[in-house]
């Protein structure tokens, strides 16, 4: 079980958190022409990634703030953790 | 009581409190502190199963957790339990045991016929044999595997244990209670650190407690036991025995195995059984041990062949000798220890030693005691079946490549010693890239991963000087990282024997003419030729060996026969042990049973159970409950002896009549609050919300981002900036991290709150063409007429002196109002209701009326909105706004979503408007079309229409808007049903939605 520091809240299990994919992906702004692959891009397609990934948590047993946290996909190694509206 | 080989003095047993115990059937004698093979042992019994493949007796190999065949079916207060080892099992009064895998009888086992014709099963037997043909496998190969094979007998009867799961933190774990982690303990303990000792032994200690050393002034064994003492009464360390740390996960969590019950007859009241501890620790100390090597020769697996150190524990721990006549045969001066041990207590010994003229302390002392030393000597085979009877010796040249002469020597154990195998698993599990230590022909720790030190004999380490010193030191040092005080503790003198250079010779050749079976695996049956097979049939990876031979496999995971099974596979490659690597360890180290695993979470603690404030009045008046997700709620009320089917018509007919009233407190609600809220509900729905009027509620449908319908609910402007969301009962959760994850990371330009109060508020549904008059007599300071209080209007209200919230929204197709109160009046409200309501004949509906009455109005919910469908195919194409951009909108233009024959909801009708249609039944055109018959849809939901008297099912169907009329066939393989159906509107009561807004 990992150990995610919530920015909010201090080191906590991660049974309290639900993982909430790729944080790199930016959703189309509204009322903007978005092209198919665009769109495609923002639905389905991810990376799998091994090694290094940035991805959402969510507090959802905690605080219910969802953050960012950069983690090493093969080792679990968790090396920064920042709130919503901070870049990582 | 006569106990034959039990010594008089000797051990650390309670000798007096006698313990009786059976063992297959038969009535015994031992002693408290005993485990029940030192206890068969005192008694001479060394026959205590069969073997795995070729059935051939078994004995005891190991005296702990090393043991690999002296596993046993436990019996104890009126429970079972298999695959329990008899050197690890703690002796209680009344204890039962039975052999396994033998057949009728340990003495007299069919299966061992095998061995006698010697159809010895080869390596990859498992593969060869039960793969074809292929249609045997069931009723011939499984049923033949599982008579013959089992390791014991599984109770299928409900376990009444309870079994605790417990979370800790501690600055430093420390697994494995001998030298090494006392010394750490005590010297970390000391420097204010919180520590947890673990030992999986009842008694702390370790090699302390057989071997003879001094500690300052102190025996070892004295020493331990001050130690203990002392830090059992410290505040800031945990110690506890019986529990095994078997598995180190991410993040320097570990979870530990605690047995509280196991060694007693019963569990006391309200005690656990056992319990299972995750720790998360901020360092780890590894003072696992080592465990002894076998030496490998014929016949090696017969009952009276032992590692020479587990012989050394029954003597100096239970007082037990597992022979008179010992043959020890070593290959280091371990072995020499347990013959002084031998000889100190009357028995003499012989040492077969494979080194040619060794030189140490030991050895000295074992001279000077007049021991018996052959050189250059080795155990060729052993003789006898059951039990050894005499071994067959021979001297081996310098290059240990020829045998001399046979000899034949008596003796009724042999001791072995190969050397030190560190017990690795836990520094392997968390990351640890282990490597080969030449100087001691094994794996020891590498570079640590995550926060771990090994310290002692599982690090290779096995003199005890050494051990201490380093021990005392990584005890402060990690301590004082983390509590920044510096109080050191000085490492005390020690007193020990020197020891000389081990020999790397193992594995005896076979005389020539003989076949001697020479096991590496005790468990497994694998033999020196099985490996030899498998690498020839080539087989190269060591993980791929293992699977074939199944080398290291089953609940000892070769803790005695790994080393010895990679010596062999490197040998035949002419490779070097490192290269060949070892298999992985995987956790866990030990067996952990089931219930354990499971903890408090079985039967109905296995998931929540939330309950609506009005439960108790549904209990009292008969409700049948249904599990709603965790919710449960009334199916139905049963009125004397109705059926599900009676029942749910009734209510269901009474709705459309006069008025019923449903518990509602389940749906999801959501509390929003801001200046930006009607923003975001415009954005997350697909309709248009920001000219919602004040005091009004509105229909809504959300979307994924990939254009599937995610859930849909009403949601009412309360004030200016302060609206209230419903969601449907499974999607509560969902929403709320949906609407948070748009807030906080989409668009937190936004600004609202959003909070649940679903719990906050009970929730009762007024259905019916009567509940405008209920509701009436409930408030009467409201205008609830038609202008007053019109459909999708918003209300509050004071329900007899309580804060009430009404809302004129139906889910029935009827007259409809929900009306909204504190939890903590719910109870009150309904029961308000249920007497306002009696004089228009008002009765509760449950789930299953509730469900009746929304299919046959077409109102499309879960079992539609299944994740699957997007908003056509539900007929809500009409709620998606043209004018404004919101969430999975983009995606509704995708070329299948538009496709001119896409799937729509219909209603289905049989056509002898009397056989109801299973859910799930398939839609095809030919009911005796060839398979795969094509299909054109599916039934979502089904039930019997009140309004037409007949039964009525909503499908998803392909092309559905054109298929109103049509004659379909819909089919139920599963339920063998092929219903003639004809195809209608989904709207199969009031089309025209006229009655919600009457
Ligand atoms: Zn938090």
């Amino acid at each position: 079980m990992l150990h995610i520091k919530c920015p909010h809240c201090g080191m906590r299990s991660q049974n309290e958190f639900a993982y909430g994919g790729d944080a790199t992906v930016k959703r189309p702004e509204l009322n903007k022409e978005v092209s198919d692959q665009d769109w495609d891009n923002f639905i389905y397609n991810r990376k799998s990634l091994r090694g290094k990934h940035k991805e959402l948590w969510h507090h959802i047993s905690g605080c219910r703030q969802w953050i960012k946290v950069e983690r090493d996909t093969a080792t679990h190694e968790i090396f920064k953790t920042v709130k919503a509206n901070e870049e990582i | 009581m006569n106990q034959d080989f039990r010594l008089d003095n000797v051990g650390l047993i309670n000798r007096n409190k006698k313990i009786s115990f059976k063992f297959n059937g038969k009535k015994y004698f031992g002693y408290e502190g005993d485990t029940l093979a030192s206890a068969l042992l005192a008694n001479g019994v060394h026959l205590i199963g069969r073997s795995f493949k070729y059935h051939r007796p078994r004995g005891f190999f190991g005296a702990g957790v090393d043991e690999p065949y002296a596993i046993v079916q436990l019996y104890r207060n009126n429970e079972t339990e298999p695959n329990v080892k008899a050197t690890e099992q703690e002796l209680f009064e009344g204890l039962e045991a039975t052999s396994v895998n033998c057949w009728p009888s340990v003495n007299f086992d069919i299966g061992a016929i095998n061995n006698l014709l010697k159809v010895f099963l080869p390596a990859g037997f498992y593969y060869k044999t039960f793969m074809w043909p292929k249609s045997f496998w069931y009723k011939v190969y499984e049923p033949f595997i599982r008579k013959a094979a089992g390791l014991g007998v599984a109770s299928i009867k409900h376990d009444k244990e309870r079994y605790e799961h417990k979370y800790e933190y501690c600055d430093i774990l420390i697994a494995g209670s001998g030298p090494s982690g006392l010394a750490s303990a005590y010297a970390a303990a000391k420097n204010g650190a919180r520590v947890i000792l673990a030992e999986d032994k009842p008694r702390f200690g370790g090699t302390l407690l057989t071997s003879e050393v001094n500690i300052g002034n102190q025996t070892g064994k004295e020493w331990a036991e001050n130690i203990i003492a002392e830090l059992k009464e410290m505040p800031n360390v945990i110690v506890r025995n019986r529990s095994q740390v078997f598995g180190y996960y991410d993040h320097n969590m570990l979870v530990m195995s605690e047995k509280l019950s196991d060694h007693l007859p019963k569990t006391k009241k309200y005690h656990p059984k056992q319990r299972l501890w995750y720790i998360r620790a901020k360092e780890v100390l590894i003072s696992s041990g080592s465990i002894e090597r076998p030496l490998v020769f014929g016949n090696n697996d017969t009952p009276g062949v032992m590692l020479s150190s587990a012989a050394k524990e029954y003597l100096k721990v239970y007082g037990v000798l597992v022979g008179k006549k010992p043959l020890i045969f070593t290959n280091n001066d371990s072995g020499y220890e347990t013959a002084i041990e031998f000889k100190k207590n009357g028995i003499e010994p012989i040492i077969l030693d494979t080194r040619k003229d060794p030189k140490s302390e030991i050895i000295t002392e074992a001279i000077d005691l007049g021991i018996q030393i052959k050189f250059s000597y080795v155990v060729v085979a052993a003789k006898g079946y059951k039990k050894v009877k005499s071994a067959e010796i021979a001297k081996i040249s310098d290059n240990k490549s020829e045998l001399g002469t046979l000899e034949n020597i008596d003796c009724d154990c042999i001791c072995v010693s190969g050397f030190w195998t560190p017990t690795i698993h836990l520094a392997s599990q968390s990351g640890n890239k282990t490597k080969f230590n030449k100087d001691i022909d094994a794996f020891v720790p590498g570079v640590s991963k995550q926060n771990e030190t090994t310290l002692g004999a599982a690090n290779g380490t096995f003199t005890l000087e050494e051990t201490l010193k380093n021990s005392f030191n990584m005890g402060h040092e990690l301590s004082k990282k983390i509590t920044n005080i510096d109080n050191k503790v000085l490492s005390p003198l020690v007193t020990e024997k020197k020891s000389t250079q081990h020999d790397k010779f193992w594995c005896v050749p076979l005389p020539k003419g003989k076949t001697y079976k020479r096991f590496l695996d005790f468990q497994n049956d694998v033999a020196v030729s099985d490996i030899e097979i498998a690498l020839k049939e080539g087989y190269r990876s060591i993980e791929h060996v293992k699977r074939y031979t199944t080398l290291g496999m089953a609940t000892d995971q070769g803790k005695t026969s790994n080393l010895n099974g990679l010596q062999l596979v490197s040998n035949i490659e002419n490779k070097i042990v490192p290269e060949v690597g070892h298999t992985t360890f995987r956790p866990p180290y030990t067996p952990v049973t089931i219930g354990a695993i499971v903890g408090r979470e079985t039967g109905k603690h296995s998931k929540p159970t939330r309950k609506s404030p009005m439960h108790s009045w549904h209990a009292k008046n008969n409700a049948v409950f249904v599990d709603a997700g965790v919710w449960l709620r009334p199916r139905y009320y049963k009125q004397g002896s109705e059926t599900l089917f009676e029942g749910s018509k009734r209510e269901a007919k009474n709705v459309r009549k006069n008025v019923g009233i449903c518990d509602v407190t389940t749906l999801g609600k959501i509390d929003i609050k801001g200046p930006d809220a009607a923003e975001l509900l415009n954005r997350v729905y697909t309709n248009a919300w920001l000219k919602l009027p004040i005091g009004k509620a509105r229909y809504g449908v959300m979307l994924r981002e990939d254009g599937i319908v995610m859930d849909d609910g009403t949601t009412t402007r309360i004030s200016e900036n302060h609206y209230h969301m419903t969601t449907t009962t499974a999607q509560a959760a969902n929403i709320l991290s949906h609407l948070e994850y748009y807030l906080q990371l989409v668009w937190p330009e936004l600004n609202v709150n959003v909070v649940s109060t679903t719990e906050q508020w009970a929730g009762a549904s007024l259905a019916g063409p009567k509940s405008r008059s209920v509701l009436a007599k409930l408030f009467p300071d409201i205008d609830v007429s038609n202008d007053g209080l019109p459909f999708m209007g918003y209300r509050e209200g004071n329900l007899f002196g309580v804060k009430a919230r009404i809302f004129r929204i139906s889910f029935s197709g009827e007259l409809a109002y929900e009306i909204n109160v504190g939890s903590d009046n719910g109870n009150f409200m309904w029961e308000k209701i249920m007497e306002v309501g009696k004089e228009f004949a008002i009765q509760p509906y449950g789930t299953e009326a509730l469900s009746t009455l929304r299919i046959e109005m077409g109102h499309v919910a879960g079992s539609e909105l299944d994740g699957r469908t997007i908003p056509y195919d539900n007929s809500l194409e009409g709620l998606m706004s043209k004018n404004k951009d919101f969430i999975g909108k983009r995606s509704l233009n995708r070329k299948a979503f538009i496709a001119e024959d896409r799937q729509k909801v219909v209603g289905v009708v049989p056509l002898d408007k009397q056989t109801s249609i299973p859910e799930g039944s398939h839609l095809v055109k030919d009911a005796n079309a060839p398979l795969p018959n094509p299909k054109l849809g599916y039934i979502s939901a089904s039930c019997w229409s009140v309004e037409h008297d007949n039964p009525f099912s909503l499908a998803i169907l392909k092309d559905g808007k054109n298929m109103i009329g049509q004659k379909l066939f819909a089919m139920s393989p599963l339920k063998n049903k092929t219903i003639p159906v004809e195809i209608v509107s989904s709207h199969y009561v009031d089309p025209k939605g006229e009655r919600v807004r009457s």
